[in-house]
């Protein structure tokens, strides 16, 4: 390793061959880009279809595909990588480290997420269509009645849960080895703390899954009966397995969102982080309580009736962290000197309506109450409040907020609070119907419904079609800021941002903090 | 500098993978085991003991009657006829009752089946005890041959008092390859 100064290779074998953490993270920005815009496509399909009653477009069996696939694609291709992809980008920034861990692994972890992809979009083109059960793919739907192409969803599943350990494991060696000196664990970035513990999160969680579609395969083409009641096995076995990873999931995908936010409302608010300690434990608080909620996923199996108290309190409980980091956000912007640049934008709309959100999961976490909404599309309601307003507004807040100072060029300002404007009214026309639909009674996953339900329907179809298309201009500002933005040479970018990121040139050079930092004694946090 | 020596990541990856791998054995040495476990123990999902139960001497309550109702049902593919004698019985908790299942093999080959029972409330399995059942053994029949197949079965005198109807389903399956038999294939 002599030429420790030398730039980025030329070519194509540049991103294929890259070791370096501002790369890989721009590959996984990129390619989390392109999966929204594919499960934008699904959406957008299932939202037209139900844009009237009865079957105008697409089959039953294909609308069933789309959702399906809307919700895989969103998950494991959108969300979960463009987390990954900030946290390349960041964390080695924020901590004063010249590079991830595990460069090499690095590389790996990216570069087999696109076939993962590559498999499971093939599958819409298999006899008998793509995997049609629903992205939770509960057995015995997901086995004994799945299509052929079921094996490359199982597949595709194995490898992106290998592509998110090996990330995961790759941030936690960063976090825990590279630091600069001074920069303790209550220094670190509340984005960096939201990682970490996200990280453990997925180590823990994604083997489960792993074991899940692996139990699947089995059941498929080995003739076992873990879920077939056949042969002594257990479909609701399946759905412990399954939610005992998939509510850990849900606060994988928001954990880093929290970050996000934690560190855009200070900079706007020209404050420190109100609470940052209380931000931290909550945070773990969280993490260790989603291990013990997953059955309220459940409530209508048929469990007894101290199981259901059991997760009922237990899922009630998760409140009380996450009210503290509501509480703390809002505290921060509490007389503060605030500015509504769009980073900002977005994160006062993800804490709305992560908020309303929050309190629908609060409503659904009533077991009692929840034997009538479970399955409706009050559900839909409830987790795209968020997923979408949670995840993807912290997430384009993020990609707006850092954008400066990873291109050196600034965005078109305006044109952001456009974006920010139609993303919250589209979104808000989309979703908040449904809360009213689901609550009268129209199920989830169905491509046709009852008369009653056509002109809340309506107005859904029309909010997504505003809410895709608002997705366009964000594309268009991001490329015109990159190819032809106003130059930012000031290291801080925003006067309010605090942390080792911005002190470093705009844009930063390929290779940075070769030479640790040094960190002030006074808590640098923020 | 710090290159040339191990690359102290290596070490916390190692260990985070080990973890990684752990949790995909938990999955199935625990997870999967302890899933029935728990079932058995609780009684959770009708599931009911395969076992002869040894009745203990008892008084019939003959205060109070429960309401029994018996369902045959056949597995994907199982061609046999299978019902039972009666539908609905009403019994007095502590006094032993017996009814009979019909089967009927109506292809040409042997087959042996197995009836797997459930209870539903599951909080009454723990509750209805079989002391003789067909479901307790494999049944052999040879091909167009039919069989009367024996229960008998105790409510406990502890059934919890809301419980007025316990519903006894039975679900038939074809064991025939599983068993050792011959002639599943061409018997569908």
């Amino acid at each position: 390793m002599g030429d420790h100064h030398h730039g980025p290779a030329k070519g194509l074998s540049r991103w294929l061959f890259t070791t370096n953490h501002k790369d890989i993270g721009t590959m996984y920005l990129w390619f989390s880009f392109a999966m929204f815009i594919l499960g934008g496509t699904f959406a957008m399909i299932i939202r037209a279809e139900l844009f009237q009653p009865g079957m105008q477009l697409v089959e039953p069996g294909f609308f069933n595909q789309m959702t399906t696939l809307h919700g895989l694609v969103m998950v494991f291709g959108a969300i979960m990588p463009s987390f990954v992809g900030l946290a390349n980008w960041l964390i080695p920034m924020m901590i004063g480290a010249p590079d991830m861990a595990l460069p090499r692994m690095n590389n790996w972890s990216f570069w087999i997420l696109p076939p993962g992809f590559l498999m499971l979009a093939s599958t819409l083109f298999m006899e008998g269509g793509a995997p049609a059960f629903g992205w939770t793919f509960y057995a015995p739907l997901s086995t004994t009645y799945a299509a052929p192409s079921v094996t490359f969803f199982i597949f595709s599943i194995h490898v992106l849960g290998v592509s998110s350990i090996m990330g995961s494991i790759n941030i936690i060696a960063t976090i825990m080895n590279m630091r600069a000196p001074g920069m303790t664990y209550m220094k670190m970035p509340l984005f960096v703390w939201t990682w970490f513990i996200t990280a453990f999160l997925l180590v823990a969680v994604m083997p489960v899954l792993a074991g899940a579609v692996t139990m699947m395969l089995m059941d498929i083409h080995f003739g076992t009966s873990f879920f077939s009641a056949a042969g002594g096995g257990d479909p609701v076995l399946f759905q412990h397995i399954f939610w005992f990873f998939g509510h850990p999931e849900v606060y994988i995908i928001i954990l880093p969102a929290f970050g996000v936010v934690s560190q855009v409302i200070p900079a706007f608010s020209r404050k420190p982080l109100f609470g940052y300690a209380s931000m931290v434990y909550a945070t773990a608080a969280i993490a260790i309580l989603s291990f013990v909620v997953w059955a309220h996923h459940m409530y209508t199996v048929g469990m007894p009736v101290a199981g259901e108290l059991f997760f009922m309190y237990a899922t009630m409980l998760i409140a009380v962290p996450t009210g503290v980091k509501v509480f703390n956000w809002v505290s921060t912007m509490w007389r503060g000197a605030l500015s509504f640049e769009t980073p900002m934008l977005f994160s006062i709309g993800f804490l709305v309506l992560f908020t309303i959100g929050g309190f629908t999961g609060l409503m659904l976490s009533i077991a009692p109450a929840d034997f009538q909404y479970h399955d409706t599309y009050f559900v839909v309601a409830h987790f795209h409040y968020v997923m979408v307003a949670g995840a993807v507004f912290s997430m384009t807040s993020a990609v707006y907020f850092w954008l400066p100072k990873w291109t050196g060029r600034m965005y078109n300002e305006t044109m952001g609070k456009v974006h920010f404007w139609i993303s919250f009214v589209g979104f808000n026309v989309t979703f908040f119907p449904q809360h009213f639909v689901g609550l009268a009674g129209m199920p989830r996953r169905v491509p046709d419904y009852a008369l009653q339900f056509a002109d809340f329907n309506m107005m859904s179809s029309i909010g997504a079609f505003v809410y895709g298309a608002s997705q366009i201009l964000f594309l268009y500002n991001v490329i015109a800021t990159i190819v032809a933005g106003e130059r930012v040479s000031d290291e801080q970018v925003w006067d309010g941002a605090e942390g080792l990121e911005w002190t470093l040139p705009t844009p930063p050079p390929y290779h940075t903090f070769e030479v640790p930092p040094q960190i002030e004694a006074s808590p640098a946090h923020g | 500098m710090l290159r040339l020596n191990r690359n102290p990541g290596a070490d916390t990856a190692i260990k985070l993978a080990v973890v990684a791998c752990a949790m995909f054995a938990f999955v199935f040495v625990v997870m999967v085991p302890l899933y029935d476990v728990l079932c058995d123990a609780l009684g959770i999902n009708g599931k009911t003991s395969n076992t002869a139960y040894t009745a203990v001497p008892a008084a019939v309550d003959t205060s109070r009657e429960v309401k029994i109702q018996f369902i045959a049902t056949n597995n994907d593919g199982m061609p046999w006829g299978f019902r039972p004698q009666v539908t609905q019985l009403t019994v007095h908790p502590g006094a032993a009752t017996d009814t009979i299942f019909y089967a009927e093999n109506p292809t040409n080959l042997p087959m042996i089946a197995q009836a797997i029972p459930s209870v539903t409330p599951s909080r009454a399995a723990g509750y209805f005890h079989k002391t003789e059942c067909f479901c307790f053994n494999q049944q052999p029949l040879d091909g167009m041959a039919s069989t009367e197949m024996p229960l008998q079965f105790v409510v406990d005198q502890d059934l919890p008092k809301d419980i007025r109807t316990i519903t006894l389903s039975y679900t038939l399956f074809d064991v025939t390859t599983m068993a050792g038999g011959t002639g599943t294939i061409a018997a569908r």
